[in-house]
């Protein structure tokens, strides 16, 4: 439905904001929705015209449940597009509507601006729309339960992928190569030289050592994190399955900068919901709504963080530490306690600061820029880990480096284990070997064997997985028949001796 | 108005309800579904039904949090599943969700996996029953039966009428003659009505596993009953040297020792039925649960008798289980058999252990009667 007269104004009014306090944003369209359109709509993960799949069901199922039960409500629902899709809930009063509008702003902004964002398709309505008629094509040529078999695999793997290479150049290119071992000339004399050195051998003699070389290449050269890649090029994929897992690759590519600025875009869109109905938008009358709803989206239940609160306090700590110049050696160094905390040089960089950390900054390298310890301390931030004696889990550290670095390795690859392609054609017997790069934590043992499972239907010939199980280094192997473990010691100390 | 979504979760819900299917078998045999039975839902643990991807073990993810606490302070409990059994960790396919299926939806699964008929029901729908629905609208009624969409939309027409109705500023207040009320109408229904009712043999030699077969059987037998008829009684009768009419607590919870004296049951059995249920308004269907060890040959013959004159002619179906139990002689059921070889509605079945549950209840439903 489109905008009532009323909201209509409102928009207008916040759009106006929005462009006088400097955000640069795609133009938002926004739909008025039921709550029944809206669960079914945030089911499809905002795109209504999706693939047909049974899991945007079971989480139809689950969210209208819980919005019966009065569990959970969905406030507000953006797409990263151009023009931006935003969605009301229409039977919200309308000082949420003014929240959510003036929070979609921020997120638009923060989809066009965002450097981690910049190699997303802005055209994914339509892309996804495609996704769909191309899947519903596959369905009526092969079938539903195959079809479906096959994107069930392919969903399993898809966390799998590498979201930095689309910034950088992981392969190599096959033309630098140099060949720098030439076949070896007998000495000869010049006239000589086509008798002692028949050009032919020499060329036939060249392609030996070349195929030789070839052989002996590992196969992928370098361990290849786009694994999802690997299995398109180098997998014995027929044509319909390279199509289905080429559509999974491209939407997990999509979402991924949303995983990898959760806190950031959250915490950007909240800073500036706040400032815009604090400074302009809101009725003295809506104050208490406002308040209400707004410590809503912020309070943390039960000492959980909450990416839209942390984001918010950081970026307000930002403003605050550039307007007052609290940053640099020289507010560092200074070991006045007293004067630090009067520290004012009258900078006013604030605003200028966030605008140019939102455009540069993913979670990971935006917590470890702006959380000081100073933050650390005054949001009573801590680190937890499990105790295996008690089966809970237990505050394990106050320390600001602890809490750092908790905080960054939960942020580390978006909270998904590190694994790659280590070989191709693992002992010649074209298997494949993925390796899990190990950090101090096992996998799921249950789901890495399902998840195996997947990747055999794939790959089509056995594949195996290298990971650490309680402290011990182990071989996962799926044939397409039983599965089988073994021990990597011999492997692990010849690695170690490399 | 249909969605897409719709295809989507019918599609979850045709792969849930495959699962059920394939898995009846083993949840026939567990006692577990029946606790897990609210008023019209159970929900039942379905193996596996998320898609698997490479991913931490939730319980070894350390984190961060905010707020209160000193070092040491517990700030959330383990995974639940792991918790339960210490070996659940390394077997595949542990991870379980939980679906809610409604009962009658449960009953079709069992049906259609059983194959069984839809009954046919006899005699006259005698019984009337009323039942009131709010369908009808009306101008007087209680503040919390008010219907806010059609009062809103009556004072939208007399504001439009009237000519005070603002576009721009769409400000609707009904007033009294605008408000208006849901309000209920009686319908009339007629239906027939069904009773089961369950002897079970209680004496020394049925021990606490046999029961628990006889409670897992009735269970199901209930489901696939309680979706065929609307209104179904259930009563419970006891016997060893005795019987007593009691309720469904002490029918599966009693344990009594002494002989058994089955004909005392059917004799009970046959005064309640007359005193209660006369076979032209109910459908009748009687279950015997014995180990097949009755007291003497001559009580037997006076049980054939029972059986002959009033039970059978009165029920839709007689059906008799016999649970193995180390003790019993089973001879029972032979002199059932030899005394009524050719009767329809007669159905025996032998019940060796859970196992044989799922087979026992494909015949004793199977007839459709």
């Amino acid at each position: 439905m489109i905008l009532t007269p009323e909201l209509e104004r409102i928009r207008q009014v916040t759009h106006g904001h929005a462009l006088d306090y400097g955000l640069d944003f795609f133009e938002v369209i926004y739909e008025i929705l039921t709550y029944e359109e809206m669960n079914a709509i945030a089911s499809y993960g905002g795109f209504p015209t999706r693939y047909p799949h049974w899991r945007f069901g079971m989480e139809h199922e689950q969210l209208s449940k819980s919005y019966a039960f009065g569990l959970h409500k969905i406030y507000e629902m953006v797409i990263n597009n151009d023009p931006c899709y935003a969605y009301l809930l229409d039977a919200n009063p309308v000082v949420d509507h003014k929240i959510v509008m003036a929070h979609v702003y921020g997120h638009s902004d923060f989809f066009k601006n965002n450097a981690w964002f910049s190699k997303t398709n802005r055209k994914m309505m339509d892309q996804m729309a495609n996704h769909g008629t191309r899947i519903r094509r596959l369905i009526d040529t092969h079938g539903l339960e195959k079809v479906e078999d096959f994107i069930d695999c392919c969903l399993s793997l898809e966390n799998l992928i590498d979201p930095h290479s689309l910034f950088i150049r992981r392969e190599r290119d096959p033309e630098s190569v140099q060949e720098d071992d030439q076949v070896r000339k007998l000495r000869s004399k010049d006239y000589m030289q086509d008798f002692i050195n028949p050009p032919k051998v020499l060329e036939a003699e060249q392609k030996r050592l070349k195929a030789e070389k070839e052989r002996e290449r590992p196969f992928p050269e370098e361990p290849v994190r786009d694994v999802l890649r690997f299995l398109l090029n180098h997998g014995q994929l027929k044509s319909w399955e390279a199509e289905v897992l080429s559509i999974i690759r491209d939407e997990a590519y999509y979402f991924a900068p949303q995983a990898q600025t959760k806190i950031t875009n959250e915490g950007w869109a909240s800073y500036w919901h706040s400032t815009m109905m604090t400074e302009k938008l809101m009725d003295a009358s809506e104050l208490i709504d406002y308040a209400d709803h707004h410590s809503g989206t912020l309070g943390g239940g039960s000492r959980r963080l909450n990416p839209y609160k942390l984001g918010l306090e950081l970026f307000r700590d930002i403003e605050d530490r550039w307007n007052k110049g609290r940053f640099g050696k020289e507010y560092e160094e200074c070991t006045d306690v007293l004067e630090k905390q009067h520290w004012d040089l009258k900078l006013g960089q604030g605003r200028a600061k966030i605008f140019e950390v939102r455009k540069v900054h993913n979670d990971i390298t935006f917590i470890d820029s702006f959380l000081t310890e100073d933050f650390c301390r005054e949001h009573r931030m801590f680190s937890f880990a499990f105790d295996q004696k008690t089966g809970n889990f237990h505050i394990d550290s106050r320390k600001f480096q602890q809490v750092k670095r908790g905080l960054l390795f939960q942020l580390t690859n978006s909270g998904q284990p590190i694994i790659y392609v280590k070989d191709g054609n693992y002992g010649n017997r074209s298997e494949l070997l993925l390796s899990h790069q190990h950090e101090g934590i096992d996998l799921k043992v249950d789901y890495a064997r399902e998840t195996l499972k997947n990747l055999q239907r794939l790959w089509k010939r056995p594949v195996n997985l290298e990971t650490v199980v309680a402290e011990n280094g182990k071989i996962l192997r799926y044939d397409g028949e039983n599965f089988s473990e073994q021990d990597r010691k011999e492997e692990a100390s010849s690695t170690a001796s490399d | 108005m249909p969605q897409r979504i719709d295809q989507d979760t019918n599609r979850f819900k045709q792969i849930v309800r495959g699962r059920i299917k394939g898995h009846l078998r083993k949840f026939m045999q567990q006692g577990e579904l029946i606790g897990r039975r609210g008023k019209n839902l159970v929900s039942i643990p379905i193996p596996q039904i998320d898609l698997p991807h490479f991913q931490f073990d939730p319980n070894q993810r350390p984190g961060v949090g905010q707020g209160e606490g000193e070092v040491g302070d517990v700030v959330g409990a383990g995974e639940g599943e792991e918790e339960s059994g210490q070996k659940a960790g390394n077997a595949p396919g542990q991870h379980i969700l939980e679906v809610d299926v409604t009962m009658d939806e449960l009953a079709d699964i069992l049906g259609e996996e059983l194959e069984l008929p839809n009954i046919q029901e006899r005699g006259q729908k005698n019984l009337r029953t009323q039942t009131n629905r709010y369908t009808g609208i009306s101008n007087i009624g209680p503040e919390s039966m008010r219907h806010f969409k059609r009062t809103y939309r009556e004072a939208l027409k007399r504001q439009i009428a009237s000519g005070e109705y603002d576009p721009d500023n769409p400000v609707i207040i009904p007033i009294r003659r605008d408000l208006r009320y849901r309000t209920w109408k009686v319908s009339e229904k007629k239906e027939s009505n069904a009773v089961i009712v369950y002897m079970m043999d209680v004496s020394g030699s049925m021990g606490d596993e046999q029961k628990e077969i006889v409670r897992l059987e009735s269970f199901w037998i209930d489901m696939w009953l309680r979706r065929q008829y609307k209104g179904l009684e259930l009563r419970y009768i006891i016997h060893d040297a005795e019987a007593r009419l009691v309720d469904q607590e002490t029918f599966y919870h009693t344990r009594e020792s002494g002989g058994t004296v089955i004909s005392s049951a059917y004799k009970l059995c046959s005064a309640l039925l007359e005193r209660h249920y006369p076979p032209s308004e109910w459908n009748i269907y009687l279950f015997h649960f014995s180990d097949g060890d009755n007291w003497s040959q001559g009580d037997t013959e006076e049980c054939m008798t029972l059986l002959r004159t009033s039970l059978i002619p009165a029920a839709n179906l007689f059906c008799y289980g016999q649970v193995e139990s180390p003790y019993g002689t089973g001879q029972f059921l032979v002199d059932l058999r030899d005394a009524f070889p050719e009767e329809p509605t007669v159905v025996h079945s032998q019940i060796e252990n859970k196992e044989a549950i799922y087979d026992s209840i494909k015949t004793f439903l199977g007839k459709g009667r």
